[in-house]
């Protein structure tokens, strides 16, 4: 047993997905996500056994409206995703979803279909990333489409484009997934075979009539890279943990959350919209300048607690070298509070 | 305003932000909370409404796939609000233009509409552009009050966006303007949170966070656990439960009004709501002369002319707000866009005769401990005296401070020597900044018509032609 499946315990591996490799870069200074994710951990079971639940389920009728969008799309051999692609497209074949011990044959089946060029759209796909010095599996939801001598990324989406336009949190969160499956399939087969230019399929104002839009995911791809080439070698640190150290479900409250103090968190409000342990955290930080908000943070000099922030502010405190101009800033605040109130 | 936030967070209770109320507060808003569909750009699943908080009312849509009852829903949406947005149609006032040689007549008050959050709004922007291109007659006919209805919530979505404007007014955005929480702006959009930082403290809003949402997103447990099995069933307790749903937030955006109503206005607020009204004049006179609907999309021409008049809005906005609130200017202070001093030499009669005419020019000494960040040759303002410009003519830092030499034009009445109070005297403490409220001209823009080939040339014609 390896120090990673010890570190997971006797529950299943939870594969990493475009998603949690988008959140992970999102906040690459995290270790704590970085470990729990290398190793597979259940996050939402555990941020709920710890008793710190998070809001991360889909609305049935948001599955259902997306389902029924693609099995139209994909319906009567991809008719109507050809006409919206808007070109002749070739065959189309879907690899299908299987058990974890097949991975590695479908991957190397994926690998053939994609090597061979054949023109075409390429259902399910598996693909492998190396991230934090581990290779993940990634099950994208998505098609290849083999036009030519480049691969394009079709990704199908259910949020509606109205009058050409669309909620900006939803492309971006599409463009940044699309940039992971860009990523790996360069990786896979070099830069100059994969388009920078992914697909984005959406139903069109308020009907169900599909739309084709061209992304440049150029930034989102730098972006990664930059975020990806960050992340500290998760396997160095997992091999510097304690062996005793485990997140092993079936433990006693107590030692899940010691095991997780072990692990050095960097909390932002952001995470609350992509980190399962969101919650733990945001408590864990409670009375430190960083629960207000980066920019917050940063207006209040990037001084750590509110305490010390508030001692300087009052003078109660006499800042050291480093905060001789942040507290300046805050004297003359809470000056200017004063006076006006 | 970051200390303020730290401050909330140490005391456990959201902390003011300004000394003034800066929107107008309708005597009597409408109050519209709406609920979506999960999935679909706009499908309405409820809404809850009226103008007083004794009598909510509730339309719902129980089978949100149908397409008729989502017509009925919206027929319903517009017999409800319609007339009251049609009610101050009525008394007008004569306002003076083109310098008091004309008049043009304006409604002596406006519609105020309130949603929770700026996703609300959004949400009414949707509702607009899905129902006011709705034909009367044809294969899928509405009722003639639809794509009225479509224009009006276009029209009040067109308005939010304009800075400044209380036409339609959003909880979060407005609590938001005059408390700080003790946590993130993100956690703020949670309406319920944010109300209980202000009314009931830190741990409330803890609590408020897992409770009923405030739409237009429901929450994907209730979607699941409750609403999927009383659709699937078309449940006759459907009505009962989104109720249930809506009538705590029903009950906060009250509150909230009542809350905002209770701080005394700021001095502009009046200003911005006269801008409103004329708005709205604008809008009812182009329903009756023509009535089209807005397009999909605004021109070349247009969309430049919307543009700079929502730039100059937000300029004006946010010097008013300044002028208004010392606590607001505290912001500009720390930041050296203004400064707070005492007069310590005043020449009140100075004269400048180098020009064709001699003009009065007083020169004032203001020495300060805050920070100045101005170069001479800079035009200020003190908001005690908004029509009097002073010019900056030295900066001298010293040990204790920094003494800066200003020159003031305008404001003094028309003779040789300067009304009395019109010039600050020495001992007076006295505030200036860079932030002005002049008068911005627009710029000319072209007739549709001419629009340059770089922008698309001149539109094309054509008949908007519904889309389901």
């Amino acid at each position: 047993m390896n120090q990673v499946d010890r570190l997971r315990g006797s529950a299943p591996v939870k594969r990493h997905n475009a998603r949690t490799v988008a959140a992970l870069t999102g906040n690459p200074g995290c270790t704590r996500r970085a470990v729990l994710d290398a190793a597979g951990v259940d996050k939402v079971r555990l941020a709920e056994r710890i008793g710190f639940p998070g809001a991360f389920g889909q609305s049935r009728f948001a599955l259902a409206r997306g389902n029924a969008f693609e099995a139209m799309l994909k319906a009567d051999d991809c008719a109507l995703l050809r006409s919206t692609l808007g070109a002749y497209v070739g065959g189309y074949e879907d690899l299908g979803a299987d058990e974890d011990d097949t991975l590695s044959a479908r991957h190397s089946r994926t690998r053939a279909l994609l090597a061979s060029s054949t023109e075409g759209l390429l259902d399910h796909p598996l693909l492998t990333l190396d991230v934090a010095g581990q290779t993940v599996f990634l099950e994208p939801d998505l098609i290849a489409y083999q036009n030519g001598s480049q691969l394009q990324v079709v990704e199908i989406k259910s949020f509606a484009i109205i009058d050409g336009q669309a909620d900006g949190t939803a492309v971006s969160a599409a463009a940044v997934q699309a940039a992971v499956y860009v990523l790996a399939l360069r990786r896979l087969l070099g830069d100059d075979k994969v388009s920078h230019e992914v697909v984005l399929v959406c139903p069109e104002n308020f009907s169900m009539q599909p739309v084709a839009v061209v992304l440049d995911v150029r930034k989102q791809l730098s972006t990664l890279r930059r975020q990806l080439s960050r992340l500290a070698s998760v396997s160095a640190l997992i091999s510097s943990l304690p062996e005793s150290l485990s997140f092993d479900l079936a433990q006693p409250v107590p030692a899940l959350v010691s095991s997780l103090d072990a692990l050095t968190a960097r909390y932002a409000p952001e995470c609350l919209s992509t980190c399962e342990m969101s919650v733990f955290c945001r408590d864990e930080s409670g009375g430190r300048t960083e629960v207000l908000g980066r920019p917050v943070r940063e207006a209040l000099g990037g001084i750590e607690t509110v305490d010390e922030v508030l001692a300087l502010a009052s003078g109660a405190r006499e800042p050291e070298p480093a905060q001789v101009e942040a507290a300046a800033l805050l004297r003359a605040a809470q000056r200017l509070r004063d006076e006006a109130l | 305003m970051a200390l303020a936030r730290a401050q909330a967070l140490a005391a456990g209770r959201a902390q003011p932000i300004t000394t003034v109320r800066h929107l107008h507060i309708h005597d009597r808003p409408l109050v519209l909370i709406p609920l979506a569909m999960a999935g679909e750009a706009t499908a309405p699943l409820a809404a809850l409404l009226g103008d007083d908080v004794a009598r909510p009312r509730l339309l719902v849509v129980s089978q949100p796939r149908n397409r008729d009852e989502r017509f009925a829903f919206f027929a319903g949406l517009a017999d409800a609000v319609v007339p009251y947005l049609d009610s101050f149609a009525g008394a007008t006032e004569a306002v003076p233009v083109d310098r008091g040689r004309d008049v043009r007549h304006r409604f002596v008050d406006a519609p105020q509409v309130w949603v929770p959050n700026p996703g609300g709004a959004d949400f009414l922007r949707l509702l607009g552009r899905s129902t006011r291109f709705r034909r009367t007659d044809g294969d899928h006919p509405v009722p003639a009050s639809v794509p009225r209805l479509g224009q009006w919530l276009t029209f009040l979505a067109s308005s939010a966006e304009v800075p400044g404007s209380s036409l339609l007014v959003n909880a979060v955005q407005a609590l938001g303007l005059h408390w700080a929480t003790g946590q993130s702006a993100a956690e703020d959009a949670h309406f319920g949170s944010l109300f209980a930082w202000i009314t009931d403290g830190a741990r409330a809003a803890r609590e408020a966070e897992n409770g009923p949402v405030a739409g237009p997103a429901t929450d994907p447990a209730f979607d699941n656990e409750i609403l999927a099995p009383l659709i699937a069933e078309s449940s006759p307790a459907l009505p009962g439960v989104l109720r249930e749903l809506l009538m705590p937030t029903w009950e906060r955006m009250w509150k909230s009004i009542a809350l905002l109503r209770e701080l005394p206005e700021g001095a502009r607020v009046g200003s911005r709501w006269d801008s409103d009204r004329d708005a709205y004049s604008a809008f009812v006179e182009h329903l009756i002369e023509e009535g089209t609907p807005q397009p999909r999309r605004d021109g070349a021409v247009a969309a430049a002319a919307r543009l700079q008049r929502l730039e100059n809005a937000a300029a004006r906005y946010a010097v008013q707000r300044a002028f208004d609130d010392p606590l607001v200017m505290a912001e500009h202070r720390l930041s050296g866009a203004a400064f707070g001093g005492v007069v310590t030499l005043a020449k009140a009669d100075r004269i400048d005769d180098s020009g064709k005419r001699p003009v009065l020019r007083p020169r004032i000494m203001v020495a300060t401990t805050e920070t100045v960040r101005v170069e001479p040759g800079a035009a200020l303002t003190s908001p005690a005296r908004p029509s009097q410009k002073a010019k900056v003519i030295s900066v001298t830092p010293g040990p204790t401070g920094t003494d800066v030499v200003l020159e003031l034009s305008g404001g003094m009445g028309r003779k040789l020597v300067a009304e009395p109070g019109s010039v600050p005297e020495v001992g007076e403490p006295i505030l200036l900044t860079t932030l002005s409220e002049a008068y911005r001209p627009g710029a000319a823009f072209p007739d549709p018509a001419e629009t340059p080939w770089t922008h698309g040339g001149p539109p094309a014609h054509h008949e908007d032609v519904p889309i389901a």
